[in-house]
């Protein structure tokens, strides 16, 4: 009677600390909404994705930062998928398993790296580094920042990547094995292939974590609210949503133009990192599907 | 980045006065604390802070309660009797005595501290020295290579703190706009907004390309300070505290403290103690220039 009574307590305990993330996500979006709609009245749309962010001057355009943004993040995905899912492979299928029981534990260090003493460390080597490496005339730019954030997107889509390749039934390496293939032909031709789902899922989580860095970004990409031209643009500096909201919220009057507008710019940093969720846990399900489908 | 720090802290010391003077309430007798209100610039909001934290030490039983707002909010405090001291990185404008005179105050004007922009460049370098309108040029956007001022052919990366910070305003008003009201113009879009005082010296001093501006305290010797000129045809002036206290520097303001005469001699003496050595010594650890005692022996 006692027991049962406790173990009731618990289970509720447990249900509570599950239903809440969804009370925290649902007030943090209220209160995002809340502060962030406003700006809609206050700056005129056209205003608002104008090409110019000046905000004590009452330029409030969100387009240099909304490119700024993708700039960067798509500069660290064309760092980290490579190596990202070039080291899961490697883990995952040829990997004599202690050099595996080394580098796992490497690369969860590196996931636990703070970004700031990366961005550090990006100022101090990284920038001077690439400005005279690749004769940029400062080496506080995009570029930078991409590859910082390549190196905190890594062990997301390493460690992604690694369970989706592990989750392929070895019957698919045996079949392709027996039918004459190569090692490295049953990794590019079955393998990898049969796990693609998974790691575009690692890819999609990778994305998430990169657009919502902040502290790395700021330090290195030279905040200069620029709208890109070319494709030249990744060697310039560039200022994102994330940095923007870090280094202005602090001194901004509650309430004022400025401070709505920044939530403004909240709520389309969560509308990007929702769809990108959404976009990853449906890849997910349909790889599940497949699965099943396969093999019923 | 320390700026920023620093007021953090002293915020939280502020916070933390406010909680001692409430629990030592009870035991020391209330009569026995005099309070001194202090309002107004948000550039001298740190300094005051950390010269009303100081002199707790000096005058422990001496209040002095520090809020920001603006200059303007501080002298209309002043003007409406309820400040004892108003900060103002600004003179006082003449509607403002006029106003004041109107209630019966006659604003006293002090000069406790100066404000002092040093524009750097890399110590590789060849430029030396530049005009106001030459400066105003490249932050516009409307020069982009040193050659065009008789340097190297390079690129000009020009270098600003955040738009939050009261200096890149200042900067904004004096030297882009070149202290014309009526001119609208702002910092060219690829203007490099560094977070920190710390970021701008870090990469000036590691970028030969590179052009930034801080604090005259926060200038340390890995980069190249360049003498400025009002105008073309004026001298060109480096900045130190001398240029500075002299006024030849263009790039610098006063910072002011208003009373009104008949102030009580609590407010009296902590303006005395504010110009001593002591305190001037936290006017230069804040990145201000401290004011040279010329009047000495008055």
């Amino acid at each position: 009677m006692e027991t049962a009574k406790g173990e009731r307590w618990i289970t509720w305990i447990i249900k509570m600390s599950g239903y809440s993330s969804i009370l925290f996500v649902s007030l943090i979006l209220f209160f995002l909404a809340r502060e962030g709609f406003p700006a809609l009245g206050e700056v005129p749309l056209k205003d608002l994705f104008g090409a110019r962010w000046y905000p004590i001057e009452g330029y409030f355009g969100i387009w240099p930062l909304i490119f700024g943004s993708v700039l960067v993040t798509v500069g660290a995905l064309l760092i980290g998928i490579p190596f990202g899912i070039g080291t899961a492979v490697y883990l995952s299928e040829l990997a004599p398993a202690w050099i595996k029981n080394i580098l796992k534990p490497i690369i969860e260090i590196l996931a636990g790296l703070p970004s700031v003493v990366l961005g550090f460390l990006g100022i101090q080597l990284a920038a001077p580094f690439f400005r005279q490496f690749l004769n940029l005339p400062t080496g506080l730019t995009a570029f930078t920042g991409a590859v910082l954030l390549g190196f905190i997107a890594i062990p997301t889509i390493v460690s992604i990547s690694e369970d989706a390749l592990n989750t392929v039934p070895s019957a698919y390496r045996h079949g392709a094995l027996a039918l004459g293939a190569n090692h490295w032909q049953t990794i590019w031709g079955v393998t990898v292939p049969a796990a693609r789902s998974g790691l575009l899922t690692a890819v999609m989580l990778g994305v998430g974590r990169s657009i919502g860095e902040t502290m790395a970004v700021m330090m290195v990409t030279g905040n200069a609210p620029v709208l890109p031209s070319s494709l030249n643009a990744l060697f310039l500096p560039a200022r994102t949503m994330t940095a923007t909201i870090a280094s202005e919220m602090g001194e901004v009057a509650t309430g004022s133009t400025h401070y709505h507008v920044l939530f403004f710019i909240g709520i389309v940093l969560f509308g990007i990192s929702l769809a990108v969720n959404l976009t990853a846990s449906s890849l997910a399900l349909r790889s599940r599907k497949r699965a099943e489908r396969l093999l019923s | 980045m320390r700026f920023i720090a620093a007021r953090r802290w002293l915020i939280g010391f502020m916070l933390l006065l406010t909680a001692c003077s409430a629990t030592s309430g009870d035991s020391t007798s209330p009569s026995a604390s005099t309070y001194i209100q202090n309002k107004g610039s948000d550039t001298i909001v740190n300094l005051a802070l950390a010269w009303a934290e100081a002199y707790q030490t000096v005058k422990p039983e001496v209040r002095i309660s520090v809020t920001g707002g603006g200059s303007g909010t501080g002298l209309t405090a002043l003007i409406s009797g309820t400040v004892d001291i108003a900060n103002a990185s600004r003179k006082i404008k003449a509607e403002e005595i006029q106003a004041a005179k109107a209630n019966g105050i006659e604003p006293v004007e002090h000069v406790i501290a100066r404000d002092a922009i040093a524009v750097i460049v890399n110590p590789e370098n060849p430029i030396g020295e530049l005009s106001l309108e030459q400066i105003a040029r490249i932050y516009r956007g409307e020069v982009n290579n040193w050659s065009e001022l008789g340097g190297e052919d390079r690129p000009i990366v020009r270098l600003s703190r955040e738009t939050n910070s009261g200096t890149h305003v200042y900067f904004l008003e004096e030297v882009v706009r070149l202290g014309d009201k009526e001119n609208k113009e702002i910092f060219s879009a690829d203007t490099l907004l560094l977070p920190s005082s710390e970021g701008i010296i870090a990469e000036v001093s590691e970028n030969p390309n590179a052009i930034g501006y801080d604090g005259l305290g926060y200038v340390t010797p890995e980069v190249k300070m360049l003498a400025v000129a009002r105008t073309a045809d004026q001298p060109y002036v480096l900045p130190s505290v001398e240029s500075v206290n002299n006024g030849q520097y263009p790039i610098s303001r006063d910072l002011y403290m208003y009373t009104q005469t008949g102030a009580p001699q609590s407010v009296l003496d902590y303006l005395a103690w504010i110009l001593s050595p002591d305190a001037q010594q936290i006017v230069t650890d804040l990145g201000f220039v401290p004011v040279l005692n010329t009047t000495a022996g008055k």
